[in-house]
């Protein structure tokens, strides 16, 4: 097949990949989207297939086998609270498939008579750099979320500068690789130092804070593919890496405004540190924390007009969704109207609590977000916080010393009533203290969420 | 075409990808931001692509053997379950479901999950 032809059937994936994009504006024929994108997917690997001739390709089918059967298997077997780990895992290999491809071009071409051409230098010392990176750091959200190691702020003396220091080095390297010392060690050396970066960089990067660094490093794999596809001069992947790069950008921006923090506050700012002095603080004025017992909330539900639920992170960790649906089923029978006010920043992963809803059969008509939710709570008899914690912390509206203080939060205690689920009196994953639970019209529901959930189920159902 | 015509050629996708990038995600609902994000994901998985033109190279060491086939087995990993995670999470979007939701109610307390 000729170059020409393989770039004009390219154009098939090219459209599938843009068609799939547009088909997520709209729920009803999303997963149509994703259907046409992998069928372009299918197209691009074809016509790779057959331009490329037969040359090892018994490796190639075995490799696919391999990787393919493994990244099947694994999302078929997720549950839906894993997500934002799988994602990030998936994305990580990505990058470290981009970092792979640099270091063999550079390899193929070192050996060729003249130097090799400046761009196609450039664009493998760019994309081994940020395709480390990605699978690095990819690696560590994956081993954050999957709490292999733990997942509040992990820092070391002189941090930032360490970083910055060591990010100088690698792109100091890079240019010496592309203004023509052209050792392959060199490129090795900027790998490794990226990948060290990579890890480094997600470290301190706060549980509460995912949503922000997976999506950041979505689009650093996406540009290290586009990248990669000026050094193999192959257009899909210029197309296809630098729309993820662009939305992923784009995705990542909009998270951080929804916290109304910039993008660099989030990477470096090792949010969750201040707890010690805040947490103190707010002890010392502390009042008191009301507790009730499930029959008493059961009750406050039951007789309610409208209840709205506010899902957090500890709903997916008690994997409580759909004990939640069943109780939200339970409490339309008796008349109450139910809704869910989702928090953008919810969750481990930008849409999180959505998911989760989505997989217990909650109609989406019903997941309301910030800026519908809010003028809401004021004619809203109880507000039920699942695990929720920063996202509904008055102190973001009041309280200049807060670090979360300006973000946009759901203003739950406009609500006539609050009632939070939580296990324990302990902060938030951001580490802090929360004045709405020591609000007068607060009552707290302490234990598993899960349980929690069940309990008022039952009680519900006997009034 | 010589190198450079390529070259400028290349950059000129390369922004427009950017623009359209920008333009078809602005349109994506916060409630789609979950599978959007595993979407794309699924879509960079296209550097699998990539790793098959470097497996499939005539001539190769050792290196690029070993170099190649990691990568596509990294790619394709990235596209399977990219697609394969997606299309689970997009399943479950529903707008509701009139015939199963009464029967799911009168059972949903007995058997928990």
């Amino acid at each position: 097949m000729s170059t020409n032809l393989a770039n004009l059937l390219y154009l098939i994936p090219i459209v599938a990949f843009i068609l799939a994009l547009r088909f997520l504006s709209n729920p009803a024929h999303a997963r149509r989207g994703n259907q046409i994108g992998a069928a372009g997917m299918l197209v691009a690997i074809v016509v790779t297939w057959i331009k490329a001739g037969s040359a090892s390709w018994w490796a190639i089918v075995i490799g696919m086998a391999i990787g393919g059967g493994f990244g099947a298997v694994a999302a078929r077997r997720v549950k839906m609270t894993a997500m934002p780990q799988m994602v990030a895992l998936f994305n990580g290999v990505g990058g470290g498939a981009a970092a792979l491809i640099a270091l063999a071009e550079l390899h193929r071409i070192l050996p060729e008579p003249g130097r090799p051409k400046i761009d196609i230098a450039l664009a493998i010392a760019l994309s081994g750099l940020i395709g480390a990176i990605s699978f690095a750091g990819s690696m560590v959200a994956f081993a954050k979320l999957q709490e292999l190691i733990r997942g509040r702020p992990i820092t070391y003396p002189g941090q930032k500068f360490g970083n910055l220091a060591l990010l100088a080095v690698c792109v100091g390297l890079s240019v010496t690789l592309v203004s023509g010392v052209q050792d392959e060690w060199l490129l090795w050396v900027v790998i490794g130092g990226a990948a060290l970066f990579g890890v480094l960089f997600v470290l301190p990067i706060g549980g509460a804070d995912m949503p922000v660094v997976i999506s950041l490093l979505n689009a650093f794999t996406g540009l290290a593919v586009a990248i990669g596809g000026f050094e193999l001069e192959n257009n899909v992947l210029i197309v296809a890496g630098m729309l993820v790069g662009a939305s992923g950008t784009l995705l990542t921006l909009l998270m951080g405004r929804a916290m109304n923090r910039s993008i660099a506050n989030v990477l470096f700012g090792a949010f969750g540190q201040v707890s010690a002095a805040a947490a103190a603080a707010a002890a010392g004025d502390g009042g008191t924390v009301r507790s009730a017992n499930a029959e008493d909330v059961a009750v406050m539900l039951a007789y309610a007009h409208k209840v709205v639920f506010v899902p957090g992170y500890g709903l997916a960790v008690a994997q409580a969704q759909h004990d939640v649906r069943q109780l939200a089923d339970l409490l339309e029978e008796k008349g109450v109207e139910v809704s869910y006010a989702i928090h953008p920043v919810a969750g481990r992963m930008p849409g999180h609590m959505n998911v989760l809803l989505a997989e217990a059969n909650v109609p989406y008509p019903q997941l309301k977000e910030m800026d519908d939710a809010n003028p809401e709570f004021s004619r809203t008899d109880v507000a039920l916080v699942v695990g929720a914690n920063d996202v509904v912390n008055p102190d973001a509206r009041t309280n200049e010393g807060s670090p979360i203080y300006g973000m946009p939060i759901l203003n739950v205690d406009d609500a006539q009533a609050v009632v939070v689920l939580k296990r324990s009196m302990n902060p938030g994953f951001a580490g802090i203290e929360n004045p709405l639970f020591y609000n007068p019209k607060t009552v707290m529901l302490f234990g598993d969420a899960k349980e929690s959930i069940d309990k008022l189920i039952e009680d519900v159902k006997t009034l | 075409m010589s190198h450079n015509t390529l070259l400028v050629f290349e950059l000129t996708i390369l922004v427009l990808a950017i623009f359209l990038g920008f333009e078809v995600i602005s349109k994506v609902p916060t409630l789609l931001h979950t599978p959007l994000m595993s979407g794309t994901n699924a879509i960079h998985g296209i550097v699998l692509v990539g790793a098959m033109i470097v497996l499939a190279q005539p001539h190769k060491d050792a290196f690029e053997w070993v170099v190649g086939f990691l990568g596509v087995v990294l790619g394709s990993a990235n596209v399977v379950g990219g697609f394969v995670v997606t299309d689970r999470m997009l399943e479950m979007f529903k707008k509701r479901e009139p015939a199963k939701a009464p029967d799911a109610r009168s059972d949903g307390g007995t058997s928990a999950e």
